[in-house]
């Protein structure tokens, strides 16, 4: 798609020259990437409350997102191409379908490190079982559940490369068309900006972690003169 | 107002009854401790009247109505509930936590926020700390907290269980205390549970002591299980000291003080020996019209006119009408005189009280 020159541009020539191609296909790996992880989550949560409320349908259902998780990328984006051809929606099921099972255990173990005796006291109080798992659970849960997303978040990104087997492989383009024409700095490109931005959404989930859980870190400095601590 | 009758609970897959066949009436404002050893059943029973576990035969009322046929939820959002580890919601703040179940209930932003202030300031815990998270906490900080939370909607009746167990011997104590002057003042109707016997006599107004299997061995106000255990079960629990530990309960008020040997200071040395003579005592009260000023004895006299000539010491310890039986022994032993000397406000003089009187006190 972008015509061979005889004395190849340098990488920087190259990116100014493309910087419009280069800005879109980053905007649609952050898509690809929020979507899949977005609907995982929805799918995983009610899936995770449900192996947490009825523990023996944990093991099924995590032999089945595991089953999802080992199938090669490659092979999967392949055989869901006669189902449901070559749209974005087939690299997203193929996305979500490797979120399912970090997400699903991260929520599980978030949910079962809920301490017992805050769960009685917050029951023997008059929480309904609904507002205990949602007012209690849930929100205890969220260091673990953030710790999901943040994973399931950077491994969706370098997966979303592989798109390009059927043409939506965003940054991933760069890099399966710089290696088809031996061009090395389009492919640098591709690699390095899908690097990057895994690295970038990785730190802003922590930082979203550490705005939702203020209570995880107890502030020493704050603690009150020992006279009235007793 | 609280009212077991026949109560037993029985757990799936096990072959004894946690609780038996117990009955046990509560009245209303009285603090009724359960205490027993692990597998007595006394968690069990506490945690039945809030339905968190259900009984499997008998009848539990509350104020009358039976707690089987009311929505649990709304039953247990009117009862105060404490547990040994408090359970303080660890993503909430101090004032979110004591905010509870007011929320629950829906009382408006405004109300809350008083409420929160107010008990913050009877467990005088600093206004300051309302923004902290539990971690934050020391303690007994978190043990007050949750009293607090349990507190906020103003139940008339509460459960505790073992809400100090975790917390050292020394803020125990101070907790123990700061519990028995507010529920002085509360009045609510407690059920509290422990295994601590000590914990039991000093909190409970009256004591049900329980056996493995929810068995009730005797159910009566710490100085009746102390002076009269019914079995050879509540006389091992109770353990040794049981003498001790009934003078703790008494007080001094309850009890006919001994006259003791009284001069005033005009009066003369003769008068004195008269005193002591009458009395056994090689030393005597030097009161003047009603005030205590110490007591002279034998060598302090020779070589006087007057009392007022030998200068009297001052006891070095009295107690007062507020005061123990055991802080009157503790007097007893500690000082020279061999006695402990009564006194009320401005050192009026009441009279004194001997090993002798007390043991009476005892064996009667």
């Amino acid at each position: 798609m972008i015509a061979q020159e005889l004395h190849p541009p340098s990488i920087w020539r190259w990116t100014s020259d493309h910087a419009g191609v280069i800005l879109s296909r980053t905007a649609q790996h952050v898509e690809l990437t929020v979507i899949a992880v977005v609907v995982g989550l929805a799918i995983s949560l009610p899936l995770s409350i449900l192996a947490y409320r009825h523990g023996r349908l944990y093991p099924p259902i995590t032999w089945i997102t595991g089953l999802l998780y080992t199938i090669p990328s490659l092979a999967l984006f392949v055989l869901l191409i006669p189902v449901t051809g070559l749209r974005s929606a087939t690299v997203e099921i193929g996305l979500v379908s490797y979120t399912l099972l970090i997400l699903i255990r991260n929520i599980v173990v978030g949910l079962r490190g809920v301490s017992a005796d805050v769960k009685d006291a917050a029951t023997g109080m008059g929480y309904t079982r609904r507002q205990l798992l949602w007012r209690v659970e849930l929100p205890m849960a969220v260091p673990a559940i953030v710790a999901g997303v943040r994973v399931t978040t950077v491994s969706t990104i370098g997966l979303v490369t592989v798109g390009f087997i059927i043409g939506h492989g965003a940054l991933g383009e760069f890099i399966i068309d710089g290696l088809n024409r031996f061009f090395t700095p389009e492919v640098i490109v591709g690699a390095v900006l899908s690097v990057a931005l895994a690295l970038v959404v990785d730190a802003l989930l922590l930082v979203l972690e550490r705005r939702l859980t203020p209570w995880t870190r107890p502030r020493e400095r704050r603690r009150l003169p020992a006279t009235r601590a007793t | 107002m609280i009212s077991l009758r026949n109560v037993s609970k029985r757990f799936p897959g096990s072959r004894d009854a946690a609780v038996g066949d117990l009955s046990l009436e509560i009245h209303e404002g009285e603090t009724v401790v359960l205490v027993g050893p692990s597998g007595c059943g006394k968690t069990t029973t506490m945690r039945m009247i809030n339905r968190l576990i259900e009984p499997t035969s008998g009848t539990i009322t509350v104020d009358g109505k039976d707690v089987m046929q009311q929505d649990p939820v709304e039953l247990r959002r009117g009862i105060g509930y404490v547990i040994q580890s408090i359970g303080l919601l660890p993503h909430r703040t101090v004032a979110q936590n004591i905010a509870t179940v007011p929320k629950l209930v829906g009382w408006d932003d405004e109300q809350i926020s008083r409420r929160v202030d107010e008990l913050m300031e009877v467990f005088s815990l600093d206004p300051e700390m309302k923004d902290r998270y539990p971690a934050e906490l020391s303690g007994g900080q978190r043990q007050r907290v949750g009293v607090a939370r349990a507190l906020a909607v103003d139940p008339p009746v509460m459960l505790m269980d073992e809400p100090f167990a975790a917390v050292d011997p020394i803020v125990r104590a101070r907790l123990q205390d700061q519990f028995l002057e507010i529920q002085g003042s509360l009045r609510k109707t407690i059920v509290f549970v422990t295994h601590d016997i000590d914990e039991a006599i000093k909190l409970a107004d009256r004591i049900a002591i329980l056996n493995v299997g929810g068995v009730l061995e005797q159910y009566a106000p710490p100085e009746q299980i102390l002076r009269a255990p019914a079995d050879d079960f509540v006389k091992d629990f109770v353990g040794s000291e049981r003498g001790l530990k009934r003078l703790a309960l008494i007080k001094v008020s309850a009890i006919q003080v001994e006259e003791g040997p009284v001069v005033a200071p005009e009066a003369s040395v003769d008068e004195a020996k008269r005193q002591m003579e009458r009395f056994g005592f090689d030393w005597v009260s030097v009161v003047n019209d009603g005030e205590l000023l110490g007591w002279v004895d034998r060598p302090a006299l020779d070589g006087s006119r007057t009392v007022a000539d030998a200068k009297a010491r001052p006891f070095s310890a009295y107690v007062t009408a507020r005061d123990s039986l055991r802080q009157a022994l503790d007097s007893i032993v500690t000082s020279s005189t061999n006695v402990a000397v009564v006194v009320s406000e401005g050192q009026r003089y009441l009279g004194i009280l001997t090993l002798d009187r007390l043991s009476m006190e005892i064996t009667q």
